[in-house]
């Protein structure tokens, strides 16, 4: 297993696995966010209270949880990458960043649009969508200080502490949003109807969820490649992929 | 090659800076009573080996070691017997020439005022213990920062530059000092543009692109 | 005789201390600015004392966090300009107590100031002085916290251009924890409830952070220090 683990250490394999995973999870993803805007637009039924309006849970939840995940693997990658020094894990960090940002970008502009039928107004300062824009600046933070660095490994270095050190704190900063939302009664916390949801609205939903982790993995891979090219271009092994 | 337990040795270093492979897999050994002038033109990489072997830069590939344990493993000891002379005096203005070295020498051995007077006395600026490191001039700081070296009593010294800013008298200062040191059983590394004219082994590492 | 770890600790306090007080324009900076900002906002709102003390704990920590923030940018930008910042690191006592000596002497005279002004402050906001202890300890346990929290910014930002745009970018969203807490816990010593749980939280941030961030200061600094 272990072996699998060094394997992954070197630049050019984990190339050509990106190139060979990239088409199956694009076929993938494409199929479950096919069948989730499907069903989920289509033939998912209205919402008692919401009317049609909560449709836009099949982008803004999947979207919310996938910031939060690529954080994640952001970080993983990150502190992989500091400890034991392997430098694909900065490749993958400085892929899933601009990644992840679009991904909170786009739950918090979904959830913006979301709140004009539900709150009346575009802007709330309700618990998520807070928590969601400071993870937005997190993001920011870290691009911001990966490209502040002449020296490109050095930059690598700096924004994967920080993105290391981000990750502790996405738990602490969400906590206390809604613990400080709680205590001031404004907006309604819009909240799902988590596993009492029926069926015909959560199945969709799931595909939407797993649709969007295969396409991050899939934009992942393109990226990857891109990344590790950029890195390694003073090597052999590029110079021969490129002439080929 | 067998690789003598005592003294410094660097292993295949190699150092990228961006796209820039700026050593490319230095190997060297300094013996105890030994001194290494590593000396080569502009950019060749002389600072960033000075920095890989007192271990604030960690090479991509290679090691170095000291006494035959790594001084990435074995920090604490290895500083502890190590004093660095960067290419800045590396004094803070606001502070006097005393107050600098308390701070700086009083962290690696407990120390006496006195001893820190008559360190400073050695290398000729005793007039400028008590006056802010601002108003002292280029020579008088390259002395002060010398006098540091001295009074850590480190048996590795590693020297970017010592001749600089100084005149006739001052240079001769510094070749007095490394040789005292080197023959009282201390290893230096000195990176110097310039010839230096030791009564000592000196071992040459040349540089270049 | 080999220096111990306390001997190494109190001694860096010492020099920074010294340091600091031999510019003192550079310590009042930061106090002014906490005034200034405090100023603007009435000045901005132009509102009764009575409806001022309504937002007056969030003004006064959004205020206090700004300064706080203004004087992080010096930390180790003087020490890592001329050279001093490499001969702290061979020094033998690792970067983790270079960096917990200096971020508290650092917070000694800039967050600790920032906690003696703000009665000041508050009363021209209108927080009642029986608030006062509350507001007073929530301050100090949130610009502390800030300063270990800047202290990694400031660590990884060292030698950048717009270095401190960039340092309070990173140490904002990070920073938004304490501020929610801090300001909560003024609110509710200014509205007579009970305090306890926004300080216990406070508190747990800030020894949660007083202990991890010295380690990721210090390795921001290896990286940047390279």
């Amino acid at each position: 297993m272990w072996t699998w683990f060094y394997k992954l250490a070197s630049p050019p394999y984990v190339f050509g696995v990106a190139a060979s995973f990239r088409p199956w999870l694009f076929g993938a993803a494409a199929l479950a966010i096919g069948y989730g805007l499907i069903a989920g637009l289509g033939f998912a039924p209205p919402d008692y209270q919401q009317g049609d309006a909560f449709r836009i849970i099949y982008v803004h939840v999947p979207a919310a949880i996938m910031s939060v995940t690529v954080y994640t693997v952001m970080a993983a990658a990150s502190a992989v990458a500091l400890i034991w020094r392997i430098k694909v894990g900065h490749a993958v960090a400085a892929a899933s960043a601009p990644i992840g940002a679009s991904l909170t970008l786009l739950a918090l502009v979904t959830g913006s649009l979301w709140g004009k039928p539900m709150w009346g107004t575009y802007w709330a300062w309700d618990p998520r969508l807070t928590s969601e824009l400071i993870l937005l600046f997190l993001y920011v933070g870290v691009m911001s200080l990966r490209s502040a660095f002449e020296d490109p490994a050095q930059g690598d270095r700096a924004a994967a502490l920080l993105a290391v050190v981000g990750v502790v704190n996405v738990p602490i900063v969400h906590f206390s949003v809604v613990w400080w939302n709680s205590l001031h009664q404004g907006a309604t916390i819009v909240t799902l109807e988590g596993p009492k949801m029926p069926g015909s609205m959560l199945w969709p939903l799931l595909s939407m969820w797993l649709g969007f982790m295969l396409f991050y993995g899939a934009v992942l891979c393109i990226r990857v490649q891109g990344e590790v090219l950029n890195r390694e271009r003073q090597s052999a092994w590029v110079r021969e992929a490129i002439k080929s | 090659m067998s690789i003598a337990p005592d003294g410094l040795s660097v292993d295949k270093i190699h150092v990228w800076r961006g796209d820039r492979h700026v050593l490319q897999g230095v190997s060297t050994h300094i013996s105890r009573g030994e001194l290494l002038h590593v000396s080569g033109p502009n950019g060749t990489g002389k600072t960033t080996l000075l920095r890989v072997v007192s271990g604030l830069l960690r090479p991509e590939q290679g090691s170095v070691s000291w006494r035959g344990q790594s001084i990435a493993t074995h920090r604490t000891e290895y500083q502890a017997a190590l004093a660095y002379a960067a290419h800045e005096p590396a004094l803070k203005g606001d502070l006097t020439a005393l107050e600098n070295l308390r701070f700086s020498v009083g962290l690696k051995r407990r120390c006496q005022p006195d001893e820190l007077r008559a360190a400073l006395d050695r290398t000729k600026v005793a007039a400028c213990a008590d006056l802010p490191a601002r108003v002292l001039s280029a020579g008088q700081r390259r002395r002060v920062s010398l006098a540091r070296v001295i009074a850590m009593q480190a048996s590795v010294w590693l020297l970017d530059e010592p001749y600089a800013n100084l005149d006739a008298a001052g240079s001769e200062l510094v070749s007095e000092l490394l040789q005292a040191h080197v023959t009282a059983g201390g290893l230096a590394l000195v990176v110097a543009h310039r010839e230096l004219a030791l009564a000592c082994d000196v071992r040459r590492l040349e540089l270049n692109s | 005789m080999t220096v111990s770890a306390w001997q190494a600790f109190w001694l860096i306090v010492q020099r920074e201390m010294r340091l600091s007080f031999r510019r003192p324009e550079q310590l009042l900076q930061p106090l002014v600015f906490f005034l200034i900002v405090t100023t603007l906002f009435p000045l901005g709102l132009s509102l009764q004392l009575s409806l001022l003390r309504d937002i007056a704990p969030g003004v006064l920590w959004v205020a206090a966090l700004l300064s706080a923030l203004l004087s992080l940018d010096f930390l180790f930008k003087s020490d890592a300009d001329d050279g001093t910042l490499e001969q702290l690191a061979l020094s033998g006592h690792g970067l983790t107590l270079i960096v917990a000596a200096k971020t508290l002497a650092h917070w000694l005279v800039t967050g600790l100031a920032l906690v003696v002004v703000s009665p000041i402050v508050g009363t021209a906001l209108g927080i009642p002085i029986e608030a006062f202890a509350t507001m007073l300890l929530s301050l100090a346990l949130g610009t502390l916290t800030l300063s270990w929290l800047g202290a990694i910014g400031a660590g990884l930002t060292i030698g950048l251009r717009r270095g401190n745009v960039l340092l309070s970018l990173i140490v904002l969203p990070l920073a938004t924890p304490l501020l929610i807490f801090g300001a909560a816990a003024t609110e509710r010593a200014v509205s007579g409830t009970s305090v306890a749980g926004a300080l216990y939280f406070l508190a747990a941030l800030c020894v949660f952070t007083c202990t991890l961030a010295p380690f990721a200061a210090a390795a921001a600094l290896r990286i940047t220090m390279e």
